[in-house]
């Protein structure tokens, strides 16, 4: 039998002395070829702002990390990736910590140019087609907009293995 | 072996106890992906920032050594059939020994430390073994209910090779009477659980004249275990 994994516990409200880095918010420079930048707020079940959240963005070689400011609003600085093998579509992982996850939260960012690569995609495809544009960026005149809403009404997907 | 037979003790989302948890533990369940789709799916191992060789040490940040009780914690980085995470990121932050952080949000009324910061990292090495000095936290109160207060703990962050192996967790120091009052190490249900998350004291690692020395592994969620079985 294996090891029992080491349990998670939340990141806690005080983190922001230590996890947060240089530049840690973009992956890639702002003005490099095929950066697009990548603006949602993080909100609670009451539709409150999360201003104690902590963002990480990963796709192949990029990780990118926010923290949410006093409104709950991240912000990302990434390549689009490419499409995958097997229909993938083009997307990024995304993970949510904050006080209050007692484990952290994963989603997925899927692009809104993409919608035939995101219809066939085999992730999107498990999620109930009414819930799907939960996982899909906005564009909002060259700023993708992805709000993550842990509970409640529109409330985000979420992936486990 | 089925996977049925993993233990897992991972907290649920919601835990009302903890008051945290009541707006922001998801209503939904998650959607299971097939753990196969994840293959080969490589997480960050480093971060993006170099570590530089002085940054798992926590009392020589500043110009003068920190007060508080001085501490060797060390301990390795596994994946569940045992084998060393290698060369895997692992961050840690934690209050100084007054049960103050420097973070700016926390106002307990306990003394702050110019000589401590309280944050480190370290890369495991071959052997997945990380080793951090520091000094022993203190307990603080924390309002989620009457005479709340957390037991000694540090906070730690790791990474492992892939998207499913991350981990955010924290550690805490034998004995301390403040468990049994604690809904944050009490979301766990299963005592079993809850004593992964407890160091132990280790006269081996304590350093004579010098620092005490706990051990403390970590156990990431593998794909290789899960693959063998398959």
């Amino acid at each position: 039998m294996g090891l029992p994994p080491t349990p998670s516990q939340t990141v806690g409200p005080f983190f922001a002395f230590a996890l947060p880095f240089a530049g840690d918010h973009a992956a890639v420079e702002p003005d490099a070829p095929g950066a697009v930048r990548i603006e949602g707020q993080l909100l609670d079940g009451a539709g409150a702002p999360v201003p104690d959240g902590l963002l990480e963005a990963w796709q192949g070689d990029q990780f990118a990390r926010s923290r949410t400011d006093p409104e709950g609003v991240f912000h990302f600085v990434v390549r689009k990736p490419a499409a995958g093998p097997d229909g993938r579509a083009p997307h990024l992982e995304v993970t949510v910590f904050a006080r209050g996850l007692l484990r952290h939260l994963r989603t997925r960012l899927y692009f809104p140019d993409e919608e035939e690569a995101n219809a066939a995609d085999p992730v999107l495809r498990l999620v109930p087609a009414e819930r799907r544009h939960t996982l899909i960026a906005r564009d909002d005149a060259g700023v993708l907009r992805f709000d993550i809403r842990l509970q409640g009404e529109d409330e985000t997907v979420f992936l486990s293995l | 072996m089925t996977m049925a037979e993993q233990l897992e003790f991972d907290p649920p989302y919601l835990h009302p106890d903890y008051t945290s948890t009541v707006l922001r533990a998801p209503g939904q369940a998650p959607v299971r992906v097939p753990a196969e789709w994840f293959h080969h799916t490589a997480g960050p191992a480093y971060g993006r920032v170099a570590v530089g060789p002085n940054d798992h040490d926590l009392t020589r940040q500043h110009a003068g050594e920190p007060l508080g009780e001085r501490i060797i914690v060390t301990g390795r980085v596994l994946d569940s059939d045992g084998s060393p995470v290698r060369h895997t990121l692992v961050e840690v932050w934690q209050a100084n020994a007054a049960g103050r952080y420097i973070d700016p949000r926390d106002d307990h009324p306990a003394p702050l430390d110019p000589n401590f910061t309280g944050a480190g990292r370290c890369l495991t090495d071959a052997e997945g073994n990380y080793r951090f000095v520091t000094v022993k936290p203190g307990a603080y109160p924390w309002r989620n209910h009457r005479n709340a207060w957390r037991p000694a703990h540090i906070h730690f962050s790791v990474f492992g090779p892939e998207l499913s192996s991350r981990v955010i967790t924290q550690m805490y120091f034998p004995g301390d009477p403040l468990f049994a009052f604690d809904p944050i190490l009490g979301s766990i249900s299963d005592p079993r659980g809850r004593d992964l998350l407890v160091a132990r004291f280790d006269l081996d690692t304590t350093e004579p004249e010098w620092a005490l020395g706990y051990r403390w592994d970590i156990v990431l969620r593998g794909r290789n275990a899960t693959a063998a079985e398959a």
